[in-house]
């Protein structure tokens, strides 16, 4: 069915007329709202895997639809139709909870080049389930650190009212050490944020922590801007990657936010990585096009020391996390989740174009709160 | 909580209620003179905003950018009508809420295919930008104060255009008994594809005044447009006075609610529950309210008809 | 032109026929897909009750869907982490069994229905549409907030339930439990329509007045239709989360709701192979044309559109040359 053998590796394959060895299943969105997130993570990922020059890498690339019911049909196909070796794409932490504990349970390896939900990195941890992205608390965490270092004391801080959103509040508060102005929960998909604005400004609050992705970002940013309140504003990446920055545009600039990448983090592979990317795809990459790229080499890293089919060594080999990460240095957890650097960033203009720019470190080797609890 | 924050949530909420009455009123419009549901209503709104968006952007003027919303939305009305809705006009609810939502599918992924996965930027027109300080000391963005505004002279200017011009009685008429007018010598066909198109034109007007403060994206339609089936229900299906209160009802219902049933329930429950409580039952209530108007006036709050 | 009576056999009979060749040249996944079509096929059939015989247009249909799926989710999720369900003075502990879980999804749905039907069906045409939608809205909210069982993230149920004498986990054995569940569904459907009972709703759809003339209430035949397929949809839900082995709140989505009318209206409204057809066909183009081109939801929206304006009567009037049902 949906073979979109989009890499050179597929091309030189059909040219030799050689078996693929390792087999691939990428599930990530590509139609519908959320389609730029899984586009970005594909774009990043696939050229990855052309700059290894590898030839014995398939990958099965199809489309989620952000519905956590075909995401876990499509797995089933990956794993019984196309027999794929090591999974990965999952944009989405609802998503990611309804395929990865079936798939890792059923043998197979699962790379997260996004989401990082908490079930799947305490008590719900797997052996075979590596999160190259960042757990869904620390992005808040490092925030909630900044918001410390900024010296804010008195902070408002609103979130949707669902898992992701809770999870977002609970991370910011875990290092946030001042009082709390106000607490919101907003409901997912929520366009206007007048009321909340409105809280906001009467709340004698001295600052301001959102968690909003996508459109919900794009409208609070505009609306707060537009709304005089001033109060300065911190949040995590989400809102303010290339990919949506310029349809935010004036309102996010001077914003600070917190991410484990940033484009003009100064590093060999990054700055290779920006250049390609570019020359590749005729835009800037995005958070998510780093954590794809990431997965990949992260994947090509281990496949240069073991098969899959020798799972236990294939699992020692990504443990290791022998490879150049695009955010400087990264290794692997006990529960195999990142142990990295959180940086804030600050959103600049350049030229025509949004972007951001690091100005400092908010948390240094920044490990999730669950490792603990994770016994595998 | 002081009055002050109260008098800016109501204008927030009568804010919210009049643009939801300019998608609601080209909804409640079809209805009553073609006996339509259309589904599409919603798509019409995101592309005035996408025309606006791109307009804006290429020449660098809101203003333009609304007549672009106006006339996109406007020709893509007439084109649909032409081409699809006018065969549906004879078919039972259930084709027309078909053959629309196949329609949404249609113009979400050709908008897509066009302006790719990204949302657009639209700002607030420099002018009209930041906050002002009404009596009372209440500070309002000028932007949402122009929104209210407007919504209000489109309702005077729906209000005259009904009541007072030779369209309007075609239109009353059309609701009344289509033969008839049909048989007085109007042409039917060009009068239904212009109050279409008219409905069409308030949606994209619509969604290029809401997308400068929101999200210029593929899918911004859905959200509204349940949120408009909602008020056109709960007014009764057809009446631009029911369109006009109903609007107002949700908007405020939708916005107070968010800020009022949290701090209601910290009275009685520990505040973490009390707001995540509070917020599950504010996105529920004004499906709470509609079900309630029907229980109590099946026809909605000035429907005449079932 | 192909007569009625032959659709209702060779339909269900194509069906099991592709699982069973998929069983042949060991293509699982095609058996996974034809299990999905059946279970929507049950979904739409249940709705076919309201929609079909008593013209009741519910676009809140995933209600029941919905809350089938998350009485499978409870259930299991409270086995599979050994804790109890605490209602009140109630302590119930979780089950794997799906016999147990079936006939909660069917109690709960059926009682739903009953009240959302009570109170539902005191509005008529477009306002029946838009409140039946309202209460799908009210617990699709409910359910993302609800945070005890997963919020939007929604219920991950690691091993899928079992069933006496079966094992579930092989892919033919559990399409061929969902395809006898969809066989009795549409003996019950043929059964129903025929009984007195269904002649009388299918009056009460056309002359309600005439219907009450002979001492009948229209109201009470469209109520019991109402949970009968309330029921039904309920029963399909539990079956789709026990497929996907999760529960998540797009199961209670609006567009869900539309999804089971498209499935109707595309194999043909009130006619008893129609939801099969509808579901197969759905299923199909899901995932052809999900595999031709990144924006398939264009060329889905063409074919719909084609089958509304030029083939009234949807796929089986076409194939029979009859526009509408006979009853």
């Amino acid at each position: 069915m949906k073979k979109l053998l989009m890499s050179a590796a597929a091309l030189a394959l059909a040219a030799t007329g050689a078996a693929a060895e390792v087999k691939v299943g990428m599930i990530t969105t590509l139609s519908g709202g959320g389609a730029g997130l899984g586009i970005d993570v594909r774009d990043g990922f696939m050229l990855a895997i052309e700059q290894s020059g590898r030839d014995d890498i398939e990958v099965v690339i199809e489309d989620d639809q952000q519905k956590p019911d075909i995401a876990v049909q499509l797995s089933d196909k990956m794993i019984q139709s196309e027999k794929v070796d090591v999974l990965t794409g999952i944009i989405w932490s609802n998503l990611a909870m309804a395929v990865i504990p079936g798939a890792v349970a059923q043998g197979k390896f699962y790379l997260s080049p996004n989401a990082g939900p908490s079930a799947l990195a305490g008590k719900g941890c797997h052996e075979n389930y590596f999160n190259v992205a960042w757990q869904n608390d620390n992005l808040h965490e490092a925030a909630g650190a900044y918001a410390n270092s900024a010296g804010y004391r008195n902070s408002f801080i609103l979130a949707p009212n669902y898992p992701a959103g809770q999870d977002a509040l609970t991370g910011y508060k875990r290092f946030y050490e001042g009082e709390l102005a106000g607490e919101i929960y907003t409901q997912l998909g929520q366009t206007d944020y007048a009321a909340e604005i409105a809280q906001i400004r009467a709340s004698g609050a001295d600052s301001v922590f959102f968690f909003l992705p996508g459109g919900m970002g794009i409208s609070f940013l505009k609306q707060y801007a537009d709304s005089g309140v001033g109060l300065p504003v911190v949040g995590p990446a989400f809102s303010f990657d290339q990919g949506i920055l310029q349809a935010v545009g004036p309102a996010a600039l001077g914003v600070v936010n917190t991410s484990q990448w940033s484009k003009d983090l100064d590093n060999p592979a990054n700055v290779a990585f920006v250049e390609s990317f570019q020359a590749r795809y005729g835009r800037l990459p995005s958070l998510y096009a780093s954590q794809g790229f990431d997965t990949a080499n992260l994947l090509v890293s281990a496949l240069e020391k073991a098969d899959p089919s020798d799972a236990d060594a294939f699992r020692e080999a990504l443990r290791a996390a022998d490879f150049a990460s695009t955010r400087g240095d990264f290794r692997f957890g006990p529960n195999h989740h990142p142990i990295q650097d959180i940086y804030a960033r600050e959103v600049i203009k350049e030229g025509d174009v949004f972007t951001n720019k690091v100005i400092g470190v908010a948390l240094e080797d920044h490990a999730d709160a669950y490792a603990a609890e994770c016994k595998m | 909580m002081s009055a002050i924050l109260i008098a800016e949530q109501v204008l927030n909420g009568l804010q919210a209620g009049v643009m939801l009455f300019l998608m609601a009123a080209g909804l409640t419009l079809i209805f009553g003179v073609m006996g339509l549901i259309n589904l599409a209503h919603g798509s019409l709104y995101m592309v005035g905003a996408f025309a606006a968006a791109w307009v804006a952007g290429a020449t660098g003027s809101f203003g333009l950018g609304l007549i672009a919303a106006l006339a996109g939305a406007a020709l893509a009305g007439v084109l649909i009508e032409v081409l699809v809705i006018r065969r549906l006009y004879a078919a039972a609810h259930l084709d027309q809420v078909l053959a629309t939502f196949a329609l949404i599918l249609i113009f979400s992924e050709g908008t897509r295919y066009v302006f790719g996965s990204f949302p657009l930027f639209l700002d607030v027109p420099g002018a009209l930008s930041g906050p002002v300080t009404l009596p009372g000391g209440i500070q309002y963005p000028l932007y949402r104060l122009t929104l209210i505004g407007l919504g209000l002279l489109v309702a005077l200017f729906l209000w005259w255009l009904t009541a007072r011009t030779r369209i309007g009685i075609q239109i009353r008429a059309g609701e009344n008994d289509r033969e008839m007018i049909g048989a007085l010598g109007v042409d039917i066909s060009k009068l239904y594809t212009l109050v279409f198109a008219l409905g069409a034109a308030l949606a994209g007007l619509a969604g290029a005044l809401v997308g400068a403060i929101q999200s210029v994206q593929v899918g911004m339609g859905e959200p509204v447009l349940i949120l408009a089936f909602v008020v056109i229900v709960i007014g009764g299906i057809g009446s631009i006075k029911g369109a006009f209160v109903g609007a107002l009802l949700v908007g405020l219902t939708d916005t107070l609610g968010g800020i009022f049933l949290p701090e209601l329930f910290k009275l009685f429950m520990a505040p973490d529950a009390a707001t995540q409580t509070g917020s599950a039952l504010a996105s529920m209530a004004i499906y709470i309210v509609m079900s309630l108007v029907l229980i109590w006036r099946p026809s909605g709050l000035f429907g005449v008809r079932a | 032109m192909i007569p009625e009576r032959l659709l209702t056999f060779a339909v269900p009979a194509a069906l099991l026929a592709v699982a069973l060749w998929a069983l042949a040249v060991e293509e699982p996944f095609t058996i996974t897909l034809a299990t999905r079509a059946a279970i929507l096929a049950l979904a739409a059939v249940g709705l076919n009750i309201a929609l079909g015989i008593g013209g009741l247009v519910s676009l809140g249909h995933a209600v029941f869907f919905g809350l089938g799926g998350y009485a499978m989710g409870i259930l299991a999720h409270h086995a599979q982490t050994y804790t109890t369900l605490d209602l009140g003075p109630l302590s119930i502990s979780g089950s794997k069994s799906m016999p147990l879980i079936w006939l909660v999804a069917v109690a709960v749905s059926a009682l739903a229905a009953l009240l959302i039907g009570l109170l539902s069906l005191r509005t008529s045409g477009v306002y029946f549409i838009m409140i039946t939608l309202a209460f799908g809205q009210m617990f699709y909210y409910f359910a993302i907030s609800w945070s005890s069982y997963g919020g939007e993230d929604g219920l991950s149920i690691y091993v899928r339930n079992g069933f006496p004498g079966l094992n579930t986990l092989d892919p033919i054995q559990f399409f061929g439990l969902c395809f006898a569940l969809l066989c009795l569904a549409l003996l019950l459907y043929a059964r129903l329509r025929a009984a007195p009972f269904g002649l009388a709703l299918n009056a009460a759809r056309q002359v309600p007045a005439r219907v009450e003339t002979v001492g009948l209430s229209p109201l009470r035949l469209k109520l019991l239709a109402f949970v009968i397929s309330g029921a039904i949809t309920g029963l399909a839900g539990a079956l789709f989360a026990d497929l996907n082995r999760f529960v998540s709140p797009t199961m209670f989505s609006w567009q869900l709701s539309g999804e089971l009318i498209v499935l109707i209206v595309i194999g043909g409204v009130g006619r008893l192979t129609g939801p099969v057809i509808g579901a197969c066909l759905f299923v199909l183009l899901e995932h052809w044309l999900g595999a031709l081109t990144e924006f398939w939801h264009i060329w889905l929206g063409v074919i719909l559109l084609g089958i509304v304006l030029f083939a009234r009567g949807g796929i089986v009037g076409l194939l029979t040359g009859k526009a509408g049902p006979h009853v």
